[in-house]
């Protein structure tokens, strides 16, 4: 197995091409254009194709054509992108097609900045578009990880038929790191495609289609897509926690994760036992998982690139029972491990708020 | 007894939802024998759009994918950046093509995107109850435009001299569907569209002017004779655009 010095866009592209890509569709915007410009260079000679669309809201409708007719499919983006592709999103769900979606977060809203943030999860993970739908979230926290949630993340989308969101930032997407090209293995056996419109030949018409006039009939679709993200939601939790008998525990997800691991660090230098709980999956979230700390633990620092996003997904998990603690940076502005060092000294400590 | 009229493979037996006098329900049969007679049924895959022909694809005995409004001509470049070898059509009004799809439709026809495009110009959004469309006429009364359309809410769009301007279009025509002979053109035309496609030569569009006699306020006669009188006047049928050689 080879292992490279990647840039993360880069991995990502390049692990999506080992795990079948057939069509890539997207547009520029910083903080990911290497996604882009990678495929433009390489999927062609591996056999796929490679379009960039007028506009984000072409490039999903294009995703939505092709995942239809059975292929493999990505796009990728950046918040003001994304934004405009949850038109898209919304009828990939409802149609229950399976698409990769990748958003390289930078700072919003609005035309913001391009420097890392992970202000976008509330989109990302409670919805955007219309409608009542799940999208699956992974959030890679190495150039590694970008290249391993990209591969799992079309697995997971063919086998539930449900697009798969790969929530990056600008500095996982701009860093370079050492990475392992593994292999492609797929996470479930890959079943023919039987529903997908590939012209009909001896069969009855395939529809891919998200409209149902008939309010009964809608509810049913609403219950049976609700049905399906149980299952994924009971079955596909993915979550990494360091120290298990910590008695302080962060919740960060993505790079935020790994300041936290250095404040961690800094904490065991102070004699503070404190360890990491980082959701892989943001959706589905791993309440359990945090709420089986609850007992051991002191409180919980939230720290995310965000004004506080993912910390009421935690609050939720903790239901009041222990302090939750946020430090949040916005804008670009990337946390510094000291300060959040300070920040939870005087919290255990001083026992301040 | 011979059959001198049946129904075409590539419809299905569910009966179109269309108000009497409304010209949708031929351009979806002119489209299906088409696709009966150049045998392409089964390599066939048909994008339906938003409007009133929102159901085409109960209709259409193809596979079918359904597209959000305006973007028929991005999932039809989708299904056909995947799937190169089969034959994609979108069948769009003027509401989602000239106004909210506007965008995607100049692109794929700027890409040459090797796909075929049912345009149905009826000058009036069908399907939410009769409001202006980029096609309504000078003066024409809709929900929206309750003294007629004047300048201020901008000049109708000719689409199809608009597209024919761009290189990647192989073949462009308009046509009306007010009387049998202008239906033989319309199928000629359409017929035409799909060959070109079936020849890899690029991006080809019918435009056809249809009527929806229920928002016009007008009974289905006296809406042929408007689309014959009035719109044909500001859209004149005729072909935009044609590849070289015999045709
Ligand atoms: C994003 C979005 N905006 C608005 C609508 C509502 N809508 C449904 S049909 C329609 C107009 C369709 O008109 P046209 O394309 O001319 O087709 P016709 O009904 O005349 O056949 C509109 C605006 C929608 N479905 N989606
Ligand atoms: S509303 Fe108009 S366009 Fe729609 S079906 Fe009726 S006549 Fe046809």
């Amino acid at each position: 197995m080879e292992t490279v010095l990647m840039k993360g866009n880069e991995a990502l592209a390049e692990a999506a091409i080992r795990a079948g890509l057939n069509v890539y569709f997207g547009y520029p915007i910083t903080p990911q254009n290497e996604v882009g410009e990678y495929l433009a260079k390489h999927l062609p000679r591996a056999g796929g194709t490679f379009l960039q669309a007028e506009s984000e809201v072409a490039a999903i409708n294009m995703v939505y054509g092709a995942a239809g007719a059975g292929v493999r499919t990505m796009t990728s983006s950046s918040g003001p992108g994304i934004s405009l592709m949850q038109e898209g999103i919304s009828y990939l769900a409802a149609a229950e097609l399976p698409a990769v979606i990748v958003n390289m977060m930078r700072g919003g809203p609005g035309l913001g900045g391009i420097q890392p943030s992970q202000s976008d999860y509330f989109q990302a993970t409670k919805g955007g578009g219309h409608g009542d739908y799940r999208l699956i979230v992974l959030a890679p926290s190495s150039v590694q990880e970008l290249y391993d949630h990209t591969m799992l993340a079309f697995d997971l989308a063919d086998h539930y038929r449900n697009p798969v969101m790969v929530l990056g930032d600008g500095l996982l997407g701009q860093m370079m790191e050492s990475v392992t090209l593994k292999p492609y293995i797929p996470a479930f056996p890959l079943e023919e495609k039987t529903w997908a419109t590939r012209g009909r030949k001896n069969r009855k018409p395939n529809i891919i289609n998200s409209l149902y006039l008939d309010p009964e009939k809608l509810f049913s679709h609403n219950q049976k897509l609700f049905k399906k993200y149980q299952v994924i939601a009971e079955k596909e939790v993915r979550v990494e926690v360091i120290n298990e008998e910590a008695e302080f525990f962060f919740v960060a997800y993505g790079s935020s994760a790994r300041f936290s691991l250095k404040v961690i660090e800094l904490l065991k230098e102070k004699g503070i036992n404190a360890g990491l709980i980082r959701p892989i999956t943001l959706w589905p979230f791993p309440y359990t998982v945090i709420a089986e700390k609850v007992n051991q633990s002191k409180g919980f620092m939230v720290v995310e690139m965000s004004m506080g996003q993912m910390v009421e997904d935690v609050e939720r998990a903790v239901k009041g029972q222990k302090p939750v603690y946020f430090y949040g940076t916005a804008g670009g502005i990337v946390p510094s491990p000291q300060k959040i060092f300070r920040r939870t000294l005087e919290i255990l400590e001083g026992g301040q708020e | 007894m011979a059959e001198i009229l049946t129904r075409p493979e590539s419809l299905t037996k569910i009966p179109f939802h269309y108000c009497p006098g409304c010209t949708h329900g031929i351009a979806h049969r002119l489209v299906a024998e088409v696709i009966d007679e150049l045998g392409l049924m089964e390599k066939t895959i048909g994008v339906a759009s938003v409007g009133c022909s929102v159901l085409a694809y109960d209709y259409f005995n193809l596979d079918m994918q359904q597209a959000a409004h305006g973007r028929a001509p991005a999932v039809a470049t989708g299904i056909k950046r995947a799937l190169p070898d089969r034959i994609v059509f979108t069948y769009q009004g003027d509401g989602d093509l000239a106004s909210i799809g506007m965008g995607e439709i100049v692109h794929a026809a700027g890409r040459g995107e090797n796909i075929t495009v049912i345009f149905i110009n009826n000058s009036i959004y069908g399907m939410t109850g009769g409001q202006m469309a980029p096609t309504t006429l000078m003066g024409q009364k809709t929900t929206t435009t309750p003294e007629g359309r004047t300048k201020d809410n901008g000049f109708p769009l000719k689409v199809s001299e608009m597209l024919a301007t761009l290189d990647g279009v192989a073949y462009i025509a308009r046509v009306a569907l007010f009387d049998p002979g202008q239906v033989i053109k319309a199928k000629k035309a359409i017929k035409t569209a799909f060959t070109v496609q079936e020849k890899g030569l690029g991006f080809s569009l019918v435009e056809i002017l249809s009527t929806c006699p229920t928002n016009w306020g007008l009974s289905p006669v006296k809406a042929l004779k408007y689309v014959k009188e009035t719109m044909a006047q500001y859209y004149p049928p005729g072909e935009f655009k044609k590849p070289e050689g015999v045709w």
